[in-house]
Order: structure tokens, then C-alpha cells, then sequence
């Protein structure tokens, strides 16, 4: 690798941050605006996050007296940096992922842990009961949905190989293939229903209504978060939105990775932000319905009830969807042996 | 990690200002993992010292300090204290104030028990049903100001009636929102009670038998959704209820069966929503004409106040349950007693079996289910020196035995 290759990719690492910041602030600001409506209500202005960042960022940061300061402080940069990071892997609008030839959609899948994983710790280290119940949700809904994520993914790239496409699990190769493209009717109805389930592990990832028991407001003033103030706590709203931006990336990279310039020929200095806003559109429709909708249409699901959705509901079409895409695979394969 | 492989046992502290807490209270829970083990509670927070206030001023003037008692009762406490006074000082309330009366108490249950279930689906985290119901209390709301002039804190209750008439003008406006209200009913049922998110954390979730609602002694909603028939306006009706129809609104007969849950808590309070636009109706068809007061000028209702000796009880069914003031006249200005108890006190005693074993997760709900005013309740403090001590049974017993030989001497 070349000084110069280094210094490209390190500017577009460092172009991405910004736009994953504020477009992750952004998708925010519409999330609050669309529910508010829902709720005949006005709503905050859309650049109320930014507002809220900036007035954060001005005040005291405290850091509780029993608290494990160093853990306490470290858990929002972690959280920050790691779901930043993640979009690196992802395409976002007709740029291609940054770091795509490094990783996968695996990687995708651990790094998306690393955020949750870093509020447990700092939960852990703020040293307050509620916090700590809301570390051991955090936890339990983690492994909750860790599973029919997996599911998903690996249904989606066992397709992707079936079909003969050549490192199915890079997302360089799902945006390139539409997995709707590839699938028969039954694998239609597989597909569906994985993207059914990953619009559910998307609250659950975000701790939205109703998945959102490790900070619930009402039990537990915030859980993770109670202890955390000024500077960290924009932080973890940093990171919130960008989290925000990434799940829907993800989704929008698995299951709608179509570009504007892919239909409508344009030339590249145009094409690149229209897909861009092509992009945000996707995201937002994809939070809109995954994040929005769900959060205004429902109540709070207690701990062990979150679980049992995760574990026996959504494993279940997650693994319906997965067979009838083996099915949809295999069919016409044994078709073909039986003629 | 204790040796015996069972898990450490931990307190969690909620209040005295906890965001699921509408007013302070502590809660004191001793935990194991998610789950409650046992729980003990220290109301006492929010004492304002409204009695001693009270025992400084004379009658006329205590109605309207009892306005303030409860931000959302302010019809229940005027009319218990006025009650009291009326049977003291013998005053003959006319037929058409007490029917009056009885329209703005129930408009008040209207939207208490509106405001309560916004409050319950915010706690669920529904925070969508919180806004709608909110939405569709503003009616009520807007009504009771056309009626008597407040949105809270009424002043329209006195000693010896009500201080503005009901014109006819007036019942179209009543009229237009009863109708809304049945046609609101319906959906309101089937939102909180056909949804399952709201069935899957409301069933069998802080329940109290009937056994344990009649040994702690509940009262209101909390005591009729765990089945036992009791309402003050059909036991003990006061103002027009014996007039009325109005029976206790039991879970039973619309649910099929009762389970003393919050989610009956819920069925009940909806209902008696419905119960109170068609007491209105016939409040308004009944309503007879005559004067709207005993007697309008505050003097002289003062002058007879002044008189009057002797106690007595007023007892209203408050949209919590029943309301208690006791007043004691001795031919003074000022009563020589006023005690106020209010709903709140007898329910919050239910919260130890309700929230046993129950988890984390339905503290809250289980908490607001019994539609807790503690404002309402807090009426003694005890601060010596800036320390805060509690009183025993002991205390007080020997408390009172010196203030009865002081008083003997």
C-alpha cells in the first residue's frame, strides 16, 4: 500500500465521520419530527439533535464518585468511534465501502456489538443501581437478538454463494446483487421475512420503544445513561445517531442496495450526490418503518418478554425464511436431477 | 457472589423524584435480579401544612384553601369539607346546587380518569395513547372553565351551594361533549384494551384479591377492580346521587371475570368514564329550578358558620375512592378541628402485596395504577432540627394521652 492510497482512504475515513455525524443527527431530528406528528403533536425543529450536541457539549461533564472513572469516560468514545467505524464497511450510496476489501458483513456484525458492549461497560463503571440493572438488560437483549441477526445474515450470503457469486458475505458483492434479483417465489417470501426480522433487531440495536428497557425512562431514569452528563453523554448521542444511520445502511445495503445512477445515466460529478440523497431517502423510509412506526405503535415490552420474542418469535420466521430460501435454492437443482 | 450459589439481594431506591413518580414518594425495593422481594414506602414528602392553615381561618375561606389541597380534586375536597360544615351548621343546601354539584363532580372524574390513563400509557411507555388521551381530555377541561370559570383550583363549591348557576345556554356546551365522550369511549376501550403490547403488561400484573382489598381497607377503583361493590354514591349517596342511578362499576360484567389486576384497574376507570356522561345526562333532564345557594352573601353564611357547634364527617366519592374531611365547630370562627383523608391514604397501603414478586419493569405501572395523590395524602411531617423522625403507633398513643390530660386539667 502506497503512502498515497493511506492518505485517500484516511481523507475519506475522516469526509465520512462528518457525513455520518450529521446525517446520523439529521435522521434523529426526522425520527422525533415524524413521531411527533404521528402524535398530533408539532414536534421539535429537524436540527433539534444538533441543538441538543451543541448546548451538551457546554455543559458539565460529572463523573460520579464511585464511578470507574476511566472505564466511566472511555465507553462513549468507544461507543462513537466503533459505530462510526462500522460504516467504513458499508456502501454508502454509490461509494463504494471505504474499507471494503478489509471486511465483511461479519466484521459488520461484531462491530455493530462493540457500541452496545461499550455502554454495558460504562453502565457497569457509572456505579449506580439503575445503571447496572440497565447494563444486565443491555446484555440480555444483546443476546436476544443477536441470534436472528445472524439468521439473517447468513441467510442472505448462503443465497448469495448458492447462486455461485464468489465471497458472498462482502457487502461490495450484495450491493452489486440484489438478493431479489437472484430468488425464485419462494425465495422471494424467504427474503421477506428475513428483512421482516431485521427490521425488528433494528429497535432492539437502537434501544427504541417497545426494546428499549435498558434505558426506560419510566423504570429506570434512563438506565445506562442516568449517571452519564454533558461531554460523554452527547457522545452516546453521537453515537445514537450514527447507530441510527449504520443499522439502516445495513439494511438498505442487504436488501435495497439499488443506486439513482444505475437508472438514470448522469454524469459521475452529479451522480455522486444524488445517490447520496437517494441514499438518505432509502435510510429514512427504512427508519421510518423499522424505527418510527414500531415506537409509536406500541408499549414497552418487560425484560424476559423481549427475550422470548427474540429467541422463540423472530428465530422462528428468521429460520422459516432461511429454509424457504434453501428451498427456493435447491429446487430447481433437484428439478433439474429429476429430469 | 454469595457460597450458596443464590444470588445477592440489592436495594433499589425510586423517589422521592423518580420519572416514573408523578408526585414524591420513596420506594425503598429489596431486589433479587429483576425481581422485587419485598418493598417499603415513606410518603410524607410533600407536606404543606394545609391543615394548620386551615385551623387559622374560618370556614368561607377553608373551602377555597381546600380547592388546593389536589390539583385535580378540586370539586371532591370543597365538597367534602362543605358537606361537613352544611351538617354542622345545619344549612339546608337547595336541590338544584346539589345537582349542579353533582354535574362538576363528575365532569372532575371525567377527567381524572382521562388524565390517568395518559399517565398509565406513558408509564407502559405508549407514549402515543398518552398524547391522544391528553388530546381528548382538553374537552373536559374546556367545559369545566365555561362552568366555573377554572380550568383547576374550580372555586365554585361553597358552604351552602355552588357560586355560579348552570344557564341553558351552558347545556348545549355540556351536551356537545357528553356526545363526543360515548362516541370516544368506544375507541378508547379498544385502544388500551383490544392492545396487546398494553394486554401483555397489564394482565395478572400487580394484582390484589379481593380478600387483601377489604383487609387493607381500599378504596375507589382500586377496591372495585378487585371486585369488591363499593362506591359512596351508591352506598352513601350525597348531594343528588340518591336521586340517581348510579351503581358501582365492577370488572366483572364487562370482562367476565375479575382478576384485581392493573389491567382491571384500567377497565374500570374506562368505564366509570362512560358511568359519569350518563349521570350528567340525567342530571341535565332532571335538573330541578329553585336558587343555585343557600344564602349568596359570604357574610352572612360566615355570620351562621360562627354559631354553629358540633362535628360532623363529610364523605365524597372522589375519582380515587372515598374522601374523608372531619370538622369540628365549637361556636368559633375558626374550627377547633379539621381533618382532611384523603383517597390516596387508604389505597397506598396496597402497593406492598401489589408489587411483591412482581419485576422491575412493572413498578411503574403498578405504582400509578392505584392513581396515587399523594399531595392529597401527605398531612404530617415531623422535622425536629432539621431531622426528619417517624412517629410509631407507640408515639402516638402516648402522644395522645398527654394531650388528653393537658386538655383534662
Amino acid at each position: 500500500m502506497t503512502p498515497v492510497t493511506v492518505a485517500a482512504i484516511l481523507g475519506w475515513c475522516i469526509l465520512l465521520s462528518f457525513f455520518a455525524l450529521s446525517a446520523g443527527l439529521f435522521l434523529l431530528g426526522v425520527d422525533r419530527k415524524f413521531a411527533a406528528h404521528m402524535q398530533a403533536r408539532i414536534g421539535p425543529p429537524i436540527r433539534q439533535p444538533f441543538i441538543d450536541v451543541a448546548k451538551l457539549l457546554q455543559k458539565e461533564n460529572v463523573v460520579p464518585a464511585n464511578a470507574i472513572p476511566w472505564l466511566f469516560s472511555l465507553a462513549p468514545i468507544i461507543a462513537l468511534a466503533s459505530s462510526i467505524v462500522v460504516l467504513f464497511y458499508l456502501p454508502v450510496g454509490s461509494i463504494f465501502p471505504v474499507l471494503g476489501t478489509y471486511g465483511d458483513l461479519v466484521l459488520v456484525m461484531y462491530l455493530l456489538t462493540v457500541p452496545a458492549l461499550a455502554m454495558v461497560a460504562g453502565g457497569f463503571a457509572s456505579g449506580s443501581p439503575y445503571a447496572t440493572v440497565g447494563a444486565q438488560r443491555e446484555m440480555v437483549t444483546m443476546i436476544a437478538y443477536e441470534f436472528p441477526l445472524a439468521i439473517v445474515v447468513v441467510g442472505v450470503a448462503w443465497r448469495l454463494g448458492a447462486a455461485g457469486l464468489a465471497a458472498p458475505f462482502t457487502l461490495g458483492t450484495m450491493a452489486a446483487n440484489p438478493i431479489w434479483t437472484l430468488v425464485g417465489p419462494l425465495g422471494l417470501i424467504g427474503a421477506l421475512l428475513l428483512l421482516l426480522v431485521l427490521a425488528f433487531v433494528t429497535p432492539a440495536e437502537l434501544s427504541r420503544i417497545p426494546f428499549d428497557t435498558q434505558e426506560a425512562e419510566t423504570e429506570l431514569a434512563g438506565g445506562l445513561l442516568v449517571e452519564y452528563s454533558g461531554r460523554n453523554l452527547a457522545m452516546f448521542y453521537l453515537a445514537q445517531g450514527v447507530k441510527t444511520l449504520v443499522l439502516s445502511a445495513v439494511i438498505v445495503a442487504i436488501f435495497f442496495p439499488w443506486n439513482l445512477s444505475a437508472f438514470i445515466a448522469m454524469s459521475p460529478w452529479i451522480a455522486l450526490p444524488a445517490d447520496l440523497l437517494f441514499f438518505l431517502v432509502k435510510a429514512i423510509l427504512v427508519m421510518f418503518f423499522a424505527v418510527t412506526l414500531v415506537r409509536v405503535g406500541m408499549a414497552r415490552f418487560r425484560i424476559n418478554q423481549v427475550v422470548s420474542i427474540y429467541w422463540i418469535y423472530l428465530s422462528v420466521i428468521g429460520i422459516a425464511g432461511l429454509l424457504l430460501l434453501m428451498a427456493d435454492a435447491s429446487i430447481p437443482v433437484l428439478a433439474g436431477v429429476g429430469i | 457472589m454469595a457460597s450458596d450459589g443464590k444470588k445477592a439481594p440489592y436495594t433499589l431506591q425510586i423517589g422521592p423524584i423518580h420519572p416514573s413518580l408523578k408526585e414524591p414518594v420513596m420506594f425503598t425495593f429489596e431486589m433479587d435480579g429483576e425481581q422485587v422481594r419485598s418493598v417499603d414506602f415513606a410518603p410524607g414528602q410533600t407536606h404543606r401544612g394545609i391543615e394548620w392553615m386551615g385551623m387559622r381561618r374560618n370556614p368561607v375561606q377553608i373551602v377555597h384553601l381546600t380547592d388546593r389541597i389536589c390539583g385535580i380534586c378540586g370539586i371532591v375536597h370543597t365538597l367534602a369539607f362543605s358537606l361537613a360544615v352544611e351538617q354542622i351548621a345545619e344549612i339546608q343546601v337547595p336541590e338544584r346546587a346539589d345537582y349542579i354539584r353533582v354535574i362538576l363532580h363528575e365532569f372532575e372524574r371525567i377527567q381524572s380518569h382521562l388524565l390517568w390513563a395518559g399517565v398509565a400509557a406513558h408509564e407502559l411507555g405508549f407514549d402515543s395513547l398518552l398524547h391522544l388521551t391528553w388530546r381528548v381530555r382538553e374537552q373536559a377541561m374546556d367545559v369545566i372553565e365555561n362552568l366555573t370559570g377554572n380550568r383547576v383550583n374550580y372555586g365554585i363549591v361553597q358552604v351552602g351551594g355552588v357560586r355560579r348557576d348552570i344557564v341553558p345556554e351552558q347545556y348545549k356546551i355540556i351536551e356537545d361533549c357528553l356526545s363526543t365522550y360515548e362516541g370516544l369511549l368506544t375507541k378508547l376501550l379498544n385502544l388500551f384494551l383490544d392492545d396487546t403490547t398494553i394486554a401483555m403488561r397489564c394482565r395478572d400484573t400487580g394484582v390484589l384479591t379481593r380478600k387483601e382489598a377489604i383487609e387493607l381497607c381500599t378504596v375507589g377503583p382500586t377496591s372495585r377492580a378487585s371486585g369488591v361493590n363499593m362506591d359512596l354514591r351508591q352506598d352513601y349517596p350525597y348531594a343528588a346521587y340518591g336521586d340517581l342511578d348510579v351503581r358501582a362499576v365492577l370488572p366483572e360484567p364487562h370482562m367476565g371475570e375479575t382478576h384485581g389486576d392493573v389491567y382491571d384497574r384500567i377497565v374500570v376507570r374506562l368505564f366509570e368514564v362512560g358511568q359519569s356522561c350518563q349521570i350528567i345526562r340525567q342530571c341535565l333532564s332532571e335538573m330541578p329550578s329553585g336558587p343555585y345557594t343557600a344564602e349568596e352573601k359570604p357574610a352572612k353564611i360566615l355570620a351562621i358558620c360562627k354559631k354553629a357547634t358540633g362535628e360532623a364527617i363529610g364523605r365524597v366519592e372522589a375519582p380515587r375512592g372515598e374522601c374523608l374531611h372531619y370538622v369540628r365547630m365549637d361556636g368559633k370562627e375558626s374550627p377547633t378541628s379539621w381533618k382532611v383523608k384523603a383517597s390516596s391514604y387508604s389505597n397506598l397501603m396496597s402497593w406492598i402485596p401489589m408489587l411483591k414478586d412482581e419485576q422491575i419493569a412493572d413498578i411503574p405501572i403498578i405504582v400509578a395504577s392505584i392513581d396515587p395523590c399523594l399531595s392529597c395524602t401527605d398531612r404530617v411531617a415531623i422535622v425536629r432540627n432539621g431531622e426528619k423522625s417517624i412517629l410509631t403507633k407507640e408515639d402516638l398513643t402516648r402522644l395522645s394521652v398527654e394531650k388528653t390530660r393537658r386538655l383534662q386539667r
